[in-house]
């Protein structure tokens, strides 16, 4: 049906505009089958809106779309899907209530009374045909994201997409999900599927892609081979030589700050998710606690600022016990907190910049004046902070809704940073933060270390523990895998956040065993879960 | 390489959840507490209680069963604290739980109403128990299944008592003017249609709050109704107040069963419709494709959009469909009662079947099942009150009220309903 001149996908000259702001500008992309075409760009960069308009969720403003030699224009997702084109979501557009068998049957049930034995055995049809199995009668919230993943792929290809587009599907995944991840893609390519890859992570880019196609600002800044280095795609990417190491000097450590000892901590639902976890933050050192989503880390630093109750076992800041202390008398006792979901955590949209920025002190003098709030004060802070941090607006009037992600962050970090503390921690901090301010936030990350802050950063990217740590805590399951100098190997780190001991890890990276091993690892821990 | 999995599989510490150990913990404390207070009772308990299993008028009489009253509810007591402590054990399997739970729910009650009825002239009436909480319920599981439809495609739904009224009213008048209850049934279908056709066209269409749409519906709904009623109504209440009433239809054979006859198998074509309803809505959501797309544009509706399930197309169906049940549930109060319509006269009836989708957790069976029991403890207060107990009437009529407090706090705990319920979907 396809062949290398007329199949495949164009899109030519697509333009997409949201009132004053342009999106896309005169996009040019051509993807053809059998191949893995990469579209990278940063948070903003007009990747997903691209996309959206490909899927007919947007209508573009100038512009056509070509499938199979065709000019063809979709007006909403059914049109899009019936022309071969499938999806999988940055959010997974999946029913966390329904089976994997009810989310690959919706919208194309087939007779009025539901045949669910059908749909199972076509989930394990295409699940066996392309080396992902997923258990068909499996309640899609009870699965992990990796296998959840998997099941926006399914629903694709159940509806035989030949041009598969995959947004970020990266972000939420373990360095071995990753490599499953790419070996599913490998295997849809050499089937003929034309697929694009989206992201903003150079390392897979450079992995897994047949071509590369480089946005920013809504507009395609240029094409690169696979073989390009990491530092020039991302010049192309950012639009400026961007220094991917942070400068940092060695650790001086001084004594232990923070102390945690045996600490369990259960949730809402009564699991425990933090499991008899003990170590220490000295002064002067940042100690990563990496780890896959959800094992555990945004409890942990939770629980250490007082949000979450805790089960048993101690924590303890400067010698001081703050086991059950609440945020207010913690952030008293100086400890900064960046958290994980800044739009639901980290300040108040609606407010002011000036009034975000004083959030945990406007109490205290000199911000108020009895019950009231000094205002020059606020204003005077305001705009010292903006100085100081880059935070680039036109008015520190403006409500934080009005700045982009990287300025927001810059915000809550200023907020932080701009009292004196005895522990930083941070969650996520460069989540969903443009290169340029990923540089910016992470100096100063450092330079607060070097004020002789404790500093507890949890993240899940690899690049950001390996840039930042003095030491690594890996963390899986709510249990401390290993606590790890930062110069060790990526893939041994890599192994340790999925659950496997250190020694173990060393051993199986030196003699690299195929995915095999990590994937039957992986696969009865999953069972396990379920057991 | 599996013996290394193995190894490193950890077992994952699943607690009884916070939610489940506190729902537990209150069952437990309320059941002995409620068992604590009947043993007290018993202390002043003298004389005996009759229950009259038959009615007067029934075909097949059976026996008046007299108790003595003292040891009965000592009894009652004793098994209603044995459930309780059957909750605050913990660590049992649930089949044990849900058997304590049974056997206390029964024994809170026959203790409760031995106590109220002892040492009257009158035998308690077990058979018009019964009955009365069938005719109850009848409105209130139609009430319910309307709720159940709009809720489930992510449509809050706190109109229900609006199209009640609307549909009783439209009922009453269309019966009057036409003298058939078949058109009066279908008037108040359409009645409920169209009231939902309002909720629908404002919230899906306009994307206004559904919580005071919804307010406002009944609002509108009791205003026009009560204008109409006295401008029009009233004054020739002779002509369109008058409506013929449904009949009851004895099922062959089933009716003449002792018993159980005559409350289930000689009831008007509005309990049978109730029942088939519930097992309908029941098939329709679980088992059809449009019960598929209905709920996934209740749980994610942009992941339905995704997929070309149209969001906007099923919540309106859904709507409209619950209307339908709804306009079903008004008619009982006029052509299925008294024929005539006075104003407000389904009271809160439309709250109450609101209550029931809630606690039934936004499941047709269940939320029908606790309409069931809000019927049952309507009847029970009303006949209560003219066995004339100890308790004063005024605290009886709060019973049902009362229930609804205990059950949704207590024994049922948080309840999770579709993830985006009540959220506007905006392309």
């Amino acid at each position: 049906m396809t062949n290398a001149t007329t199949g495949g996908l164009r899109l030519e000259g697509i333009t997409k505009r949201f009132g004053s702001f342009t999106a896309n500008d005169a996009v040019d992309l051509d993807v053809r089958p059998g191949e893995i075409h990469c579209l990278l760009g940063e948070n903003g960069a007009g990747k997903s809106t691209l996309m959206n308009v490909l899927y007919g969720l947007y209508q573009p403003d100038g512009g056509q779309i070509v499938v199979d030699g065709e000019p063809r224009t979709f007006s909403n997702p059914k049109q899009a899907m019936a022309a071969g084109i499938g999806m999988v979501h940055q959010h997974f557009m999946l029913v966390d209530v329904f089976t994997v068998a009810e989310n690959v049957m919706l919208g194309r049930e087939g007779a009025f009374v539901l045949n669910k034995e059908r749909a199972r055995a076509r989930v394990r049809e295409i699940g066996e045909r392309y080396g992902m199995p997923v258990d068909p009668d499996a309640v899609v919230e009870d699965l992990p994201v990796g296998l959840q993943q998997r099941v926006e792929i399914l629903k694709a290809l159940a509806n035989d997409a030949e041009i598969l587009v995959l947004d970020e599907p990266t972000a939420v995944l373990t360095p071995q999900e990753i490599d499953e991840l790419m070996g599913v893609m490998t295997a849809l390519r050499d089937e003929g599927k034309a697929i694009v890859f989206i992201t903003h992570k150079l390392r897979e880019v450079r992995a897994i892609a047949d071509r590369i196609t480089v946005m920013r600002r809504g507009k395609i800044v240029g094409h690169a081979e696979p073989g390009t280095s990491e530092a020039d795609l991302a010049e192309m990417m950012v639009g400026r030589a961007v220094d991917l190491r942070v400068d940092k000097a060695a650790a001086e450590v001084g004594d232990v700050r923070l102390q945690v000892s045996d600490l369990r901590v259960t949730n809402v639902a009564g699991v425990v998710v933090v499991d008899g976890l003990t170590f220490d933050v000295r002064a002067g050192e940042v100690l990563c606690v990496a780890g896959v989503q959800g094992n555990g880390q945004s409890e942990l630093a939770d629980a250490i600022l007082g949000n979450m109750p805790v089960a048993s076992g101690t924590i303890t800041l400067d010698g001081r016990d703050i086991t059950r202390a609440n945020p207010h008398d913690t952030i008293a006792a100086g400890v900064g907190f960046v958290p994980e979901d800044r739009q639901a955590d980290g300040f108040v949209s609606s407010f002011s910049i000036a009034e975000n920025l004083v959030l945990n002190r406007f109490d205290q003098p000199p911000f108020s004046r009895g019950p009231a709030l000094a205002l020059p004060q606020i204003q005077d802070n305001a705009e010292r902070l903006r100085q100081e941090f880059d935070i680039r607006t036109e008015s520190i009037s403006a409500p934080l809704s009005s700045l982009s992600g990287g300025n927001q962050q810059k915000v809550v970090l200023a907020r932080e940073l701009s009292r004196d503390l005895a522990l930083l921690v941070a969650s996520q901090p460069t989540r969903g933060v443009d290169v340029g301010a990923i540089e910016f936030l992470h100096r100063r990350i450092v330079e607060e270390r070097d004020t002789g802050t404790a500093v507890l950063l949890v993240s899940t990217e690899l690049d950001e523990v390996e840039a930042l740590a003095d030491r690594v805590l890996v963390m899986y399951r709510g249990r401390v895998v290993g606590i790890v100098p930062p110069e060790t190997p990526r893939d041994v780190v890599g192994l340790m956040m999925a659950g496997v001991p250190y020694e173990e890890a060393v051993a199986s990276a030196e003699n690299p065993t195929p995915r095999a091993e990590a994937v039957a690892t992986q696969g009865a821990a999953e069972r396990g879960e379920h057991a | 390489m599996s013996t290394v999995a193995a190894a490193r599989t950890p077992e994952l510490d699943v607690h009884e959840s916070r939610d489940a150990r506190r729902a537990r913990l209150s069952a437990g404390a309320l059941l002995v507490a409620l068992g604590a207070i009947l043993a007290i009772l018993s202390t002043r308990t003298a004389g005996a209680t009759a229950y009259a299993l038959s009615g007067y008028f029934d075909a097949v009489q059976l026996p008046t069963v007299t108790v003595p009253a003292g040891p009965t509810v000592i009894a009652c007591a004793v098994l209603v604290i044995a459930s309780g402590i059957v909750f605050l054990a913990g660590r049992l399997p649930a089949g044990a739980r849900t058997a304590a739970a049974v056997v206390g729910g029964i024994a809170v009650v026959l203790g409760f109403i031995t106590w109220a009825v002892a040492g009257s002239q009158l035998p308690f009436q077990v058979s018009n128990q019964f009955a009365g909480t069938i005719a109850l319920a009848t409105p209130l599981v139609l009430g319910a299944l309307c709720g159940v439809l709009c809720e489930n495609a992510g449509v809050v739904n706190v109109a229900i008592e609006g199209q009640f009224l609307v549909a009783a009213f439209t009922a009453a008048v269309v019966g009057s003017v036409t003298g058939s209850t078949t058109a009066a049934l279908f008037a108040a279908v359409l009645a409920g249609v169209l009231m939902g056709a309002m909720l629908a066209v404002f919230s899906i269409k306009y994307l206004v709050d559904q919580v005071v749409l919804g307010v406002v519906i009944n609002l509108f709904a009791s205003g026009l109704t009560g204008f109409l009623f006295d401008q029009l109504v009233q004054p020739n209440s002779g002509d369109l107040n008058s409506s013929p009433l449904l009949e009851p239809i004895a099922i062959p054979g089933l009716s003449a069963i002792p018993f159980l006859g005559p409350i289930l198998f000689n009831q008007t074509i509005l309990f049978y419709l109730a029942v088939l309803s519930v097992a309908f809505v029941s098939w329709l959501l679980y088992r059809t494709r449009w019960g598929l797309r209905v709920r996934s544009v209740g749980e994610h509706p942009e992941a339905a959009d995704t997929v070309g399930v149209s969001v906007r197309g099923m919540r309106w169906q859904a709507v409209l469909l619950g209307g339908a049940f709804a306009g079903l549930g008004g008619a009982f109060f006029t052509i299925g009662s008294t024929g005539a319509f006075i104003k407000d006269i389904t009271v809160g009836n439309g709250f109450i079947a609101l209550a029931a989708l809630i606690m039934g957790r936004w499941n047709p069976v269940r939320a029908a099942l606790m309409a069931v029991f809000f019927g049952f403890v309507t009847q029970l207060a009303s006949q209560l009150q003219s066995l004339g107990t100890p308790m004063p009437s005024q605290l009886l009529l709060m019973l049902p009220y009362l229930a609804t407090v205990i059950a949704v706090a207590g024994l049922i705990g948080r309840s999770r309903g579709p993830a985006a319920d009540g959220v506007p979907f905006v392309k």
